[in-house]
């Protein structure tokens, strides 16, 4: 079982958290203006990307709070952790 | 019983103390310090099964896990199967018998106690073999925090084995030293019986504990029989050991062919010799040891055979000067005996061919093929292996962050390299964890070792018995042989991994451990490929058969999954309540009277409901409080209808979807004050609204000045529901105004009974005139009971889930995640009216408009009316049309939709159902049909609200 560092209370057991999903993807200023099509990319289209992946994480069994994590999708090692006030890590 | 193969002094055995045990039905003794096998085996008793597929004699090959034969069901003092006797501790009153591959399961319950325990530690330690003892003391002494578990019943390992020395004393008191001194470390957590059987991630490992297996009958019932460690180590040395590989050939399986490595535990552990007259066959000098020992010991050794060409010059020096015979180039190629090996065929062996041999008498053909690291909890960790090809076995290949191997698990295989190897490696360790070593960490001192001869690589003998690989055996346990293997590589397979699906081989109880290795190789030689390329099929955990009682732990029956209860539990359990499971909620369904069945009791209650009064325990629904300056506002944002322009002591109806526009929950609102507001949920949607909430709140609109707090445990909540709900209330609080026009349907006041606050509220679920009552759980009791004395002149019923059901469904109330999945919009429900087109923009609301959500042939709730009026439609069922001729179509018959909600209505005289239908409301006045066990029942397609649809009866 992984270790998953919640920026607000440190390493804690895995089980402890739940998935998020792809990170930055944010709500569309005016969902209105959009085609159905650019509409649906909001809602269904996410990235399937092998290696390193900016994802959201809830610590919903802890503090309860979200956050986001850059992991490799590969190892499944978590790169950092950040909260969701802080920019994206820039990665090689 | 004579013991006739116990030798006069010697081994770890309590000979002082005298142990009864019955094995298949006969009587033995043995000693505290013994294993089943061991005892056994002191009574000259090599048998122990027959083997699962052929039904050929079996015996104890091993003297510990990695024993592909010695299979055993425990019986007394608890029924057990599947366990090894090389690994079973004795004890007083063991009854067991041998297993032919197969076991049975207890057909009682285990009354003994299972749990777990967390631990975390700098270094986690496995094994307490010479490697892991001197990393155990590295780390100790460096005042690391430790954990040292070792799988036997004593530390030691090896060392146990043999006759080796440390620091110039035996092995076994430099054993009980060390040990002493770990036990001195307060931050040491040092168990024996404790196999780690499985590693995970980030320094994650699980270990078993066998606490009272040993014990017997004797074992104390408040002890848990066995436990599973959790331990998070900051950094792992698996020191594992190495488990003797076999050789191969013809008649291999036989009782009374052991591992060599084996007969020397047997010997020094246990004072046991494994028979009178041994033939030793080997590739390597290990064996030698075993056969010296043996004959110090008192075995006749008939001769040493060793199948590499020069043999070991040193070691034959030794054996011949004690008169033992070695037969260099040599090879065993068969055996004879039925129940027990009586002789070895023993012959030349140059070149990889096998020239004319003869029969060599004995009662124990002891082997060697060499050693294989055991590997397992690297590999489980996701370390590579490399073949060794002078070891003839897989390594590690690579080091793993925070796991190292050391010890002959990495492949050494000297004393002095194992002792240095383990303190090497618990160094290396701490300093990664920036942890100073201690000055006076002193490495122990063995005898260098003997100077080796090479071993040889040999996985198996050439047949020349005839019978064409068929009785050369790889994997005793699934009676799988060379012929298996060969067979399928003839299919056409090239993957080990296909090898051992399409043989079997490695699958039963020890997952391979001696023929995992020995199939890699024999599957390359058929191949003609190097064995680099083969390589080994999966370790994955567990390493040895855990239990799933001791998996389970404390978590069963009432401890599997929280119940949650409300505050009137304990008077529904005494009104005979009938439960039901929501969720983690136990709610009563029904209240059974005397002599009623559940469909004759819900119609009994819904007639209280719909003719008189009824009352609910629906303290389990969703309850949520939004508080802040922004609270409308977050409101307004998640649920499809306009929530902002509520007035404080109104209640409005809500649906709330995801961003695709399908409906996730629904429920009511209440506006407590400008900036608060309590809002309902289903029971089951409680925590994934909330959840919902916060997602929202967090992630996307952090600038909401807005908490949501869960409540539902702070509010009981009992709905009074039915014409006569209004003279309940009102009798029962005579300061409110419970009059139509002064306590509106939609709205909700404050009042108190007693000095205990209460809150009514007007909402109706039933589409009755009802009163939901709120109040705190430590005043249910008494609250409920008082409405229950008020509604005693109108014969007031309590009801259960069952019927809330019914009264529901005949309103044509849907309940999200039973009337809908998630493809239903609110327009599917014929909720249009709940969705604002006010707002300009809401979750979910910007899906509405996708053309797919247009579709007139979407799926729509409506009504179903069986025309026969007494089939009760089973929930699920499809719905299918016939054609303008009145047949159905020809087969895939298209599905129009489901049944949804199926219930008898006291209300209609008739059963109803809701149903989820492709262009539903167009079709209301069709007939559709429905199969029910064969038959096709029509039913008249109906609007979804079945009874009251003009809602004159929600004002009483």
């Amino acid at each position: 079982m992984q270790l998953i560092a919640c920026p607000w209370c440190g390493p804690r057991e895995e089980t402890e958290f739940s998935y998020g999903g792809q990170a930055h993807v944010p709500y569309p200023e005016d969902p209105a203006a959009l085609s159905d099509e650019e509409w649906a990319h909001y809602v269904f289209f996410r990235d399937n990307t092998k290696g390193r992946f900016a994802e959201r994480w809830n610590h919903n069994a802890g503090c309860r709070r979200w956050f986001n994590a850059v992991r490799d999708t590969t190892t499944y090692r978590f790169e950092s952790v950040y909260r969701l006030d802080e920019p994206k890590p820039v990665t090689s | 019983m004579s013991t006739t193969f116990r030798t006069a002094a010697g081994g770890r055995i309590d000979r002082t103390s005298t142990l009864q045990f019955t094995f298949d039905g006969r009587s033995f003794t043995g000693h505290p310090g013994d294993t089943l096998a061991s005892a056994l085996l002191a009574s000259g008793r090599h048998q122990v099964a027959t083997s699962i597929k052929f039904g050929r004699p079996r015996g104890i090959a091993a003297a510990w896990a990695e024993d592909p034969g010695g299979l055993v069901q425990v019986e007394e003092p608890f029924p057990e199967p599947m366990l090894l006797a090389s690994t079973v501790e004795l004890f007083d009153g063991l009854v067991a018998h041998g297993l032919p591959g197969q076991g049975r399961l207890a057909d009682v319950p285990d009354s003994a106690r299972y749990d777990a325990v967390h631990h975390h530690v700098d270094l986690l330690v496995v094994g307490a073999g010479p490697a892991g003892l001197t990393a155990a003391l590295s780390a100790a002494r460096a005042g690391a925090r430790v954990a040292l578990v070792d799988e036997q019943s004593e530390a030691g390992g090896s060392l146990l084995s043999g006759t080796d020395r440390i620091d110039g004393v035996p092995a076994p008191d430099w054993v009980a030293d060390a040990v002493a001194e770990l036990a001195r470390h307060p931050e040491v957590l040092h168990l024996q019986r404790t196999t780690a059987f499985g590693v995970y991630d980030d320094g994650f490992a699980l270990a078993l504990e066998r606490r009272t297996d040993h014990l017997g009958a004797a074992a104390p019932r408040h002890v848990s029989r066995q436990r599973v460690w959790r331990i998070r180590g900051r950094s792992i040395v698996v020191a594992t050991g190495a488990h003797e590989r076999p050789v191969v050939f013809a008649d291999n399986d036989r009782p009374g062919i052991m591992l060599a490595g084996a007969a020397r535990t047997f010997l020094h552990r246990y004072g046991v010799l494994p028979g009178r007259e041994a033939v030793v066959f080997t590739t390597n000098d290990s064996a030698y040891d075993a056969a010296l020992d043996l004959h110090r010991a008192g075995v006749r050794v008939q001769a040493v055979v060793d199948a590499r060409p020069e043999g070991s010059p040193h070691r034959r020096a030794e054996c011949e000067s004690a008169g033992i015979r070695v037969l260099p180039g040599s090879v065993v190629t068969g055996t004879e005996g039925v129940e027990r090996v009586t002789s070895a065929l023993v012959a030349p062996f140059a070149d990889g061919e096998v020239g004319t041999g003869s029969a060599i008498g004995c009662d124990v053909l002891l082997v060697s093929g060499g050693w294989n690291p055991a590997v397992h909890l690297f590999s489980q960790a996701r370390g590579r292996l490399r073949y060794d090809e002078d070891l003839g076995a897989f390594v590690p290949a690579q080091e793993l962050d925070g796991l190292s191997v050391a010890g002959s698990a990495a492949g050494l295989l000297d004393l002095a390299g194992c002792l240095a190897d383990g303190r090497a490696a618990a160094r290396a360790t701490l300093t990664a964890l920036a942890i100073e070593p201690a000055a006076d960490d002193r490495l122990p001192s063995a005898p260098d070792p003997v100077v080796a001869a090479a071993p040889l690589v040999l996985w198996r003998v050439p047949d020349t018995s005839g019978a064409g690989g068929s009785t050369q055996f790889v994997d005793l346990q699934r009676d799988a042989t060379v012929a298996d293997i060969a067979r399928a590589v003839g299919a056409g397979l090239r993957s080990i991994e296909h090898v051992k699906r399409y043989t079997t081989i490695g699958t039963a109880h020890d997952q391979g451990k001696t023929s995992g290795v020995l199939t890699s190789g024999i599957t390359a030689e058929l191949l003609g490929v190097p064995v680099q390329d083969t390589g080994t099929t999966t370790f994955r955990p567990p390493y040895t058969p855990v239990a799933f009682a001791a998996l389970a732990g404390r978590d069963r029956g009432s401890l599997f999954d929280p119940e949650r209860v409300t505050a009137l539990h304990e008077w529904h359990g005494a009104a005979g309540a009938v439960f039901e499971d929501v969720g983690q909620w136990k709610r009563p369904r029904f209240y059974p009277q005397p002599g009623e069945d559940m469909e004759a009791a819900v119609l009994r209650e819904c007639a209280a409901a719909r003719t008189g009064v009824g009352i609910l325990d629906g303290s389990t629904l969703g309850k949520i409080d939004v508080q802040g300056p922004d609270a409308a506002v977050l409101l307004d944002r998640l649920y499809t209808n306009l929530i902002s322009s509520l007035k404080v002591g109104s209640v409005r109806y809500g649906v709330m979807c995801g961003v695709d526009g399908m409906v996730i929950d629904d429920g009511t609102v209440l506006r407590l004050a400008e900036d608060r507001f309590l809002v309902l949920t289903t029971t089951g949607g409680a925590a994934k609204v909330l959840d919902w909430m916060e997602e929202w709140v967090q992630t996307e609109w952090p600038d909401l000045r807005v908490h949501c707090t869960s409540v539902t445990e702070q509010w009981a909540t009992f709905p009074v529901v039915g014409p006569r709900s209004r003279d309940v209330v009102g009798a029962l609080f005579p300061e409110v105004d419970v009059s139509n026009e002064a306590f509106p349907f939609m709205t909700w006041r404050d009042t108190a009974l007693g000095g205990v606050p209460v809150r009514l509220a007007r909402i109706s679920f039933s589409g009755e005139l009802a009163f939901e009552v709120y109040v705190n759980p430590w005043y249910a009791v008494a609250v409920w009971q008082r409405l229950l004395e008020a509604g005693r002149p109108y014969g007031i019923t309590p009801y259960g889930t069952e019927t809330m059901h019914v009264l529901r469904a005949e309103k044509g109330y849907p309940i999200i995640g039973q009337d809908t999945d998630g493809t239903v919009t609110p327009h599917d429900l014929g909720m249009a009216w709940a969705v604002s087109k006010k707002k300009p923009d809401f979750v979910g609301k910007r899906s509405f408009a996708r053309q797919a959500n247009s579709d007139p042939r979407r799926k729509q709730l409506v009504g179903l009316l069986p025309v026969d009026r007494h089939t009760v439609l089973p929930e699920g069922s499809q719905i299918v049309e016939f054609l303008a001729d009145g047949q159905l179509p020809p087969p895939p018959v298209p599905m129009l939709g489901h049944v949804t909600s199926s219930y008898r209505s006291a209300e209609l005289a008739r059963p109803f159902a809701l149903a989820l239908v492709k262009g539903g409301r167009e079709r209301i006045g069709d007939t559709v049909h429905v199969p029910v066990n064969g038959t096709l029942v029509p039913v008249e397609v109906t609007g979804s609200v079945l009874v009251d649809p003009e809602g004159a009866r929600r004002d009483g």
